[in-house]
């Protein structure tokens, strides 16, 4: 059993470090082993390297911690309730100087544990609460994960378009599937952008949407996804964390954009690319920070240009072309000629977007409190906002089957 | 005659008469002693791992510091006072295996509380208010099935079940409208900011176990007064007529209908309870899972006690021990934690086993003609 997790982590990450390659971006940020080693970082995941998500996290943290000289101690299988907490004072007791956790639903148990240890630096990704909880000690942290949301729609684009071309589909019948997790600003934000990629590349597709009330159901997310196929959908991607959706498509011979990593191995008839947000410089930073006697920032956000945002290498099923198109849309992404959530290109009930004031500040009466139209575009996880994504728009061509979560 | 002989079976299981305390304690110590031998086995074959040193980290992972032996001490209040809960019912002959929805409801009354009366009711009279409205809804939850029975003679086991789904859906519809941000399907933390409804933290922050010290004092208090309950008093005898024996109890003029009901309500009052203590105690939020299972969980520390409360403290203890263990032998060896549970479950199938031993004799049929 060790043996084999070891040989696979050591695949995922020699694959992780080919996509980063790919990409052509570097993930180095300048840092030298001397001034981290001695640190201690401990790490809480929601559950082992069985899921896709905790798994990006805990390649990210064993490749930061080995690069930094930082020993490092992971914590998986925390539930998000109080032994959150618990496993983070047991990080502080034992000696971390930096304590991460990387589920939603670990916040509010971070925030106690981060009260309680000042001297101690805690960080969450996909939180939303660090910008209001003045503590200097406890950061949220995201990526811009729409961007290579954005980047994977334009593969599926390709994709949709080779089917017409070759007369499987009319452009009519181009019809995206996706199985989301819950009706959460950030399956929103990563599902409009898939789209959004799409129809850069696609004018006609439309896209239907299911989701399963959970992170992590594997018999949920095949089950919808086979829901969208016999629906008539001819695509499908996701944002959950099991093999649930690729595993269907594989059976279904439907082609597949998956999400946190490739599922090549499994699915290698139909997976076209998956794109995944990458720890390692976020890790880096904050390990460098600390041993610089640096402040981190409350909210930080990764980008395509930082490595933070990567795509896999591409699928057999990936459409001609579809590298180039990728290639191109990325530096006009990067240099800042192109946004995703771009007002141009899309309409909300029939109408385009002039202004928007978006929920950035957690309260319960979900009270919108900010201007998130920027210069013509929606401005996702901007400056000054928090990291984690709040573009919670319906936008049309795009149809909910369900939203019961 | 001598034909009927030849028909004796090869292998025959009877009940045994009794054994000596001395003689039960040796088998009992021998069965954990072959578990860990197999354990350690299997860890050497399948990881290549020193067995002790997972044990070791077990140990550790129980007790390796301060705050991790109050919140070791903490797991087996919870599970002790679930299990305390269901032992009446159990006594009683009553199947009440839905001790994780009474918990559920209890939590969920709490968190309702906490919620809408947080910043409208003084603290302290809030607490009053969300511990009567836990205990309410679990003696509740668990008493409609009690009717069904005490009524209509249906079966326990399958409603007490039910109700379980039931609650688990209730607080998956409420988790849902009260979530934060929207769509995010958590509630969070309630309260976070003024505590409100958040149960006390004994002797002040400077004390280690402050936060965790309020669940052991009920898992003590509960615990001997069970035990008081059960074994002197006349309801508890009540309980244990009935559970023999429904005629009789009937014959010498014990009202089973109210016995019942009586009974199963302070099982599930009990259960409320520690819906009450998980919520505005320990975790001061609600989700669907905030139970673990330990309803189901125990029942079988209810039974390996054989309905003993002492003698639960010590299941509790094991078993809490056991997951406590787990987590930390994942940690340190990079093990899954599926390796743990599966020395879990070995040592358990042999405790448990052992006690088929212990209650029965198994003779083998003997070779020639001895009359």
């Amino acid at each position: 059993m060790k043996k084999f997790s070891k040989i696979a982590a050591l695949a995922l990450a020699a694959v992780s470090a080919i996509s980063l390659c790919a990409c052509g971006s570097s993930s180095s940020t300048g840092s030298s082993a001397e001034g981290t080693s001695g640190l201690k970082a401990g790490f809480i995941c929601l559950h082992d390297e069985n899921s896709t998500y905790d798994l990006n996290f805990i390649n990210a943290a064993k490749a930061a911690c080995d690069k930094l000289g930082v020993e490092c101690v992971i914590k998986t299988n925390i539930p998000e309730g109080q032994e959150a907490y618990d496993t983070a004072v047991d990080l502080a007791d034992a000696g971390c100087d930096f304590v991460f956790a990387d589920s939603f639903g670990h916040e509010d148990f971070i925030i106690e544990a981060a009260k309680e240890y000042p001297d101690i630096q805690f960080a969450h990704a996909t939180g939303t609460k660090a910008h209001t909880e003045n503590l200097s000690n406890f950061h949220n942290a995201f990526s811009e994960i729409y961007n290579g949301r954005y980047l994977a729609g334009i593969a599926a684009g390709m994709k949709l378009n080779e089917m017409i071309e070759n007369g499987q589909i009319t452009a009519d019948q181009a019809k995206m599937g996706y199985v989301g997790a819950f009706t959460y600003a950030e399956v929103i934000s990563g599902y409009t952008s898939f789209y959004l990629g799409a129809k850069s590349v696609c004018p006609t597709v439309t896209m239907e949407v299911t989701f399963t009330g959970s992170w992590y159901d594997e018999t949920a997310e095949k089950t919808g996804a086979q829901t969208l196929i016999d629906d008539g959908c001819v695509l499908i991607s996701q944002h959950a964390d099991s093999m649930g959706a690729p595993t269907a498509c594989e059976t279904a011979g439907v082609p597949d954009v998956s999400y946190n990593g490739s599922t090549a191995s499994a699915c290698p008839n139909t997976f076209i690319v998956s794109s995944r947000i990458n720890w390692e410089p976020y890790f880096e930073y904050c390990l460098n920070s600390i041993a610089a006697g640096e402040a981190i920032a409350t909210d930080w956000c990764g980008t395509l240009a930082d490595g933070s945002v990567v795509l896999t290498d591409f699928g057999a099923a990936a459409a001609e072309g579809t590298v180039d198109a990728v290639e191109a849309a990325k530096a006009k992404l990067i240099s800042g000629e192109l946004h995703v959530f771009d007002t141009a290109t899309f309409t909300v009930g029939g109408a385009k977007l002039d202004s928007y004031m978006a929920d950035v500040d957690s309260d319960a009466d979900y009270t919108p409190d900010h201007e998130a139209i920027v210069d013509g575009y929606f401005n996702e996880s901007g400056d000054g906002l928090r990291s984690a994504p709040f573009f919670d728009l319906q936008i049309d061509g795009i149809t909910l089957l369900d939203t019961a979560f | 005659m001598s034909n009927r002989k030849n028909h004796e079976p090869l292998v025959h299981i009877s009940k045994r008469d009794g054994m000596t305390f001395k003689k039960a304690l040796i088998i009992r110590i021998g069965a954990i002693a072959a578990a860990l031998i197999l354990c350690a086995i299997i860890t050497m074959i399948f990881t290549g791992e020193n067995p002790f040193g997972i044990y070791g980290a077990m140990a550790a992972g129980a007790f390796g510091s301060v705050r991790k032996t109050w919140i070791t001490f903490q797991n087996v209040s919870i599970l002790l006072l679930i299990a305390l809960a269901l032992t009446p019912a159990f006594k009683m002959r009553f199947w009440n295996i839905g001790g994780e929805g009474q918990v559920l409801i209890g939590g969920l009354a709490a968190a309702t509380c906490m919620l809408k009366l947080g910043d409208k009711v003084p603290n302290g009279i809030l607490i009053l208010i969300m511990f009567a409205a836990s205990v309410l809804a679990g003696g509740i939850w668990s008493v409609i099935p009690a009717i069904f029975k005490a009524k209509w003679n249906t079966n326990e086991t399958l409603s007490t079940l039910m109700m379980n789904y039931i609650a688990t859906q209730l607080v998956a519809f409420f988790t849902v409208l009260w979530e934060v941000p929207k769509g995010s399907g958590k509630i969070g933390i309630i309260n976070q900011d003024t505590n409100a409804g958040w149960l006390p933290n004994l002797f002040g922050s400077g004390f280690s176990g402050s936060k965790y010290l309020l669940t052991i004092i009920f898992a003590v208090i509960i615990t001997a007064g069970m035990f008081i309950y059960l074994a002197f008093s006349k309801q508890g005898y009540e309980i244990a007529v009935v559970g023999e024996s429904v005629n009789t109890a009937r014959y010498v003029g014990i009202n089973v209908e109210k016995v019942i009901i009586r009974t199963v309500f302070i099982s599930g009052a009990i259960c409320g309870l520690v819906g009450l203590l998980l919520v505005g105690g320990i975790n001061h939020t609600l989700t669907t899972t905030i139970a673990g299972g330990q309803g189901f969980t125990a029942v079988m520390v209810s039974w390996l006690a054989k309905f003993n409360p002492f003698i639960m403290i010590l299941a509790s203890l094991l078993i809490v021990f056991l997951s406590r263990g787990a987590g930390e032998v994942a940690t340190n060896f990079g093990l899954n934690q599926s390796f743990s549970d599966i020395l879990t479950g070995i040592i358990l199938f042999f405790i448990i086993g052992c006690e088929f031993f212990i209650s029965y004799k198994i003779s083998f049929r003997r070779g020639g003609h001895k009359k």
